[in-house]
């Protein structure tokens, strides 16, 4: 099994790895470029935002990154409409020229949980548009009902609010979506370690997505090693079907033979 | 004459291209996307969209982020 290839397939296309990572947060280009490379993940997600103008001395983010070994995500964070977010995904289109992007419409600055009713009504126009859609989003199977059948190419849960490293709180809303949605289920947000990152593959998502996790650990790179592992392992262990779990004990070794 | 690029005025020469704008600012077209007005500017139009007294440019690109 374990040789085997099980690729995680998002709109047609076929992707390795299971793990997604950002790009924000890095003390330096240097250390992303790292984290990523030995993290194993093929999608990466990037943010959209004003050329500094004023200063044109700082480097770009894109000058670090190999366009022909990885596919850009780009995101919406910070929108808080529709409006906004839609404006973004075109934005980021014509910047990377690739239909990708992670639909996010959040509704409040403290939780940065998704506003639900404007994240269906962004991920209406945008798969119109053409694009494939990515959304972060609640961990209610009504809502990732509706952005499936609305056309979005995966719906990605939060495992808990954005940035916390609180770990996956909902496995149980999380195994509900995974029982009624078709289309790739990735745990988007929440993740801080790598027994997390284990645990949502387990449950059967198709991927994880994280950004602080790796970024604000004390060692960004040996996190993003761990992160590639508890991915590989979760899913190992997702697909070679665990124990049921019992109340007493099962002896491992053969009672036969016992000394008398 | 003026227009409005990512929230500051600036003065640019009159009839002025979306290609010379960014040619001005020394950013590369390759990696930016551009809306005037709040209509996107295709790459291939850079050119030819002239701009106007009073437009709102903006210029993005990608930056790190999660």
């Amino acid at each position: 099994m374990s040789m085997q290839r099980d690729p995680m397939v998002i709109a047609g296309r076929e992707f390795n790895s299971r793990l997604m990572v950002g790009t924000g947060k890095y003390a330096s280009f240097q250390q992303m470029v790292q984290a990523i490379e030995i993290s194993g993940a093929e999608i990466i997600t990037v943010a959209v935002r004003r050329v500094n103008i004023s200063d044109r001395s700082k480097e770009s983010l894109l000058d670090h990154i190999d366009l022909k070994k990885y596919t850009l995500l780009p995101n919406t964070a910070g929108c808080y409409t529709a409006e906004d977010a839609v404006r973004t995904c075109r934005l980021a289109r014509e910047a990377g020229m690739s239909d990708f992007v992670k639909l996010e419409v959040l509704g409040d600055e403290k939780t940065l949980f998704p506003d639900n009713e404007e994240l269906l009504k962004a991920a209406k126009i945008l798969v119109g548009e053409g694009f494939t859609v990515l959304p972060y989003c609640s961990d209610d199977v009504t809502v990732c009902r509706k952005l499936q059948d609305l056309g979005c190419a995966a719906v990605m849960p939060l495992g808990a609010p954005i940035g916390s490293g609180l770990g996956i709180r909902n496995p149980y809303n999380i195994k509900i979506i995974l029982e009624n949605i078709s289309v790739p289920v990735i745990v988007d947000a929440g993740v801080g370690c790598a027994s997390d990152a284990a645990i949502a593959m387990e449950l059967g998502c198709d991927g994880v997505l994280m950004n602080t996790a790796i970024a604000g650990a004390q060692d960004p790179i040996a996190m993003a090693e761990a992160m590639k592992l508890a991915v590989i392992a979760g899913r190992l262990s997702f697909k070679a079907g665990r124990i049921p779990r019992k109340l007493y004990a099962n002896a491992s070794s053969p009672i036969e033979g016992l000394l008398g | 004459m003026k227009v409005i690029v990512n929230g500051d005025s600036s003065d640019i020469r009159d009839g002025s291209t979306v290609a010379g704008l960014l040619e001005a600012l020394k950013i590369g077209r390759e990696r930016v996307a551009v809306e005037v007005g709040l209509e996107i500017v295709p790459k291939a139009c850079y050119d030819t969209h002239t701009l106007m007294e009073g437009d709102k440019v903006e210029i993005v690109q990608f930056v790190g982020g999660g």
